[in-house]
């Protein structure tokens, strides 16, 4: 009988509880408005999922959420947001300030320090001083606010008019040269208190509002399609 | 120094001792890939799309993945792109000396045998996956070879990363005997079903129809994902970079050429 290799090693078994869904988000912020784009296919590894599902979502009137990664994860962290916004609504009978939602994610996402939510957020939309705002987050902690350099405002010489069809544009390319990219493209547009960008998304076609309140902040989204292959 | 009989890998130990080290080698081009053969009445359809890709990054958008072996025989590469390239232009060239030796068509279980052999001779290591079709002398023939070396000989074939999504296509369409327009019409769809469902296949439709007494190269025949307009224009405007300095050179050289001697070269 041939020599047995015994001594039984021991195992290493393991779970893993992510996934990888791919997809981009993207933001900008504006003089006196904010885009925050997403396109809608959802992925896992060679297969597409879905053709449509939403990675960015309307959480107030001056507030838009957009989630990439583990896409569970992500539609969860915004569902509990959402949460904690109705009862900031509750309490204090306004929408929370961007500002706050900001820092509200912040500590939302290191309370799961050892298990974090496998979501990278970027958040864009109107300050309580009427200026367009975004901030990023990685999977654990920091969060940063996209201001400008000390002493300069906005780039007021990036009207939403220039914006938009760079917006478009980047996903078209991207759709090109990446494979999780493609299908659908969802773009919010989150303007502030008479903002003179109102008169530019006339002429958009198939935009649509979502403004929920009467607090002066408007809400949009325009749907366009892409690539499918 | 004692040197064993047959193929050498201690390159291949050594590779693996870098790699432990952390030296990792450099990565091919291995293209997610849907690609097809069918038998019909009178010969073979293959199909292909035209993606490649490195990871996820899509490193060419309309690739050529069916390479010629002899006139009446082509092969569809899936997998290492350097490796389907080199190993169909490697047997291709074999293949004519071949034809040249011996005086007749080359069949396609010859290239298909010289195919097995190499593949399995490198033991996997040449991460070719291809589908190998054409007409003989002795009839219409269509191979599947796996990178190990085994083969398949099938009426209806896939392959490669989008294989699943167009075997589904070929295993509720397929039919024995079907005329020329019919099964290009089936390729078509099953390279199709690749291109939308699978992320590793896309852009175009390549196509080949062999029989007994032609082969048509189908380049492009479908080109369902073309490119739409720019909101924008990205062209730097003319004049965007400064010069200091400007100079033209004529790079043609003016050469006489005079006769000395009257003869001409022995080519005999």
């Amino acid at each position: 009988m041939p020599a047995m290799v015994s001594a039984a090693q021991p195992v290493q078994r393991s779970f893993n509880p992510y996934t990888e869904n791919g997809g981009t988000i993207l933001a900008i912020a504006g003089a006196d408005f904010s885009v925050i784009a997403g396109d809608t296919r959802q992925s896992e590894g060679y297969s597409i999922q879905t053709r449509y599902a939403p990675k960015v979502f309307r959480l107030t009137d001056k507030a838009v959420l957009a989630v990439n990664g583990f896409a569970a994860d992500g539609n969860m962290f915004v569902k509990k947001v959402r949460q904690r916004l109705e009862w900031y609504r509750h309490a204090h009978a306004k929408d929370m300030p961007i500002r706050a939602i900001a820092r509200l994610i912040q500590t939302m996402l290191y309370a799961r320090r050892f298990f974090p939510f496998y979501v990278y957020n970027i958040l864009g939309g109107i300050e309580e001083d009427g200026t367009g705002a975004v901030y990023s987050f990685d999977l654990l902690i920091y969060f940063k606010n996209q201001t400008p350099a000390p002493g300069t405002a906005f780039p007021k010489h990036l009207p939403l008019s220039t914006v938009l069809p760079l917006v478009i544009d980047s996903f078209t390319s991207a759709t090109e040269r990446h494979i999780e990219v493609g299908d659908g493209l969802e773009i919010y547009i989150v303007l502030s208190k008479g903002s003179t960008a109102l008169q530019s998304l006339q002429t958009i076609r198939g935009i649509q509002e979502l403004t929920a309140t009467n607090d002066g902040e408007r809400v949009f989204v325009i749907r366009r399609e892409l690539k499918k292959d | 120094m004692y040197k064993p009989a047959g193929f050498d890998f201690s390159n291949e130990l050594r590779n693996n001792f870098l790699v432990e080290k952390g030296l990792p080698l450099p990565k091919a081009t291995s293209t997610g890939t849907t690609i097809v053969g069918c038998l019909f009445k009178d010969g073979i359809v293959l199909g292909a799309d035209t993606r490649a890709t490195e990871g996820p990054i899509v490193a060419d958008k309309n690739c050529e993945k069916i390479h010629y072996i002899t006139e009446s025989i082509r092969c569809c590469g899936a997998g290492t792109a350097a490796d389907t390239e080199f190993t169909t232009a490697l047997i291709s060239s074999n293949m004519e000396m071949h034809a040249l030796q011996t005086g007749r068509k080359p069949r396609v279980a010859t290239a298909m045998t010289m195919l097995k052999q190499m593949l399995f001779r490198y033991q996997g290591h040449v991460g070719a996956a291809l589908v190998l079709g054409g007409v003989d002398s002795t009839g219409p023939h269509l191979f599947t070879i796996h990178p190990h070396g085994s083969t398949d000989k099938l009426p209806y074939v896939t392959m490669g990363s989008g294989s699943l999504a167009a075997m589904a296509v070929f295993e509720s369409g397929w039919v024995p005997n079907m005329e020329r327009d019919q099964a290009l019409i089936l390729v078509k769809a099953a390279i199709a079903a690749g291109i939308f469902n699978d992320l590793g296949s896309g852009s175009n439709i390549d196509a080949c129809i062999i029989t007994a007494s032609s082969t048509e190269m189908l380049r492009n025949v479908e080109m369902p994902n073309q490119r739409v307009q720019k909101e924008r224009n990205y062209k730097f405007r003319r004049g965007t970079t400064a010069w200091k300095k400007e100079d033209i050179r004529s790079l043609i050289v003016d050469e006489q050429v005079t006769q000395v001697g009257g003869d001409e070269m022995d080519t005999s």
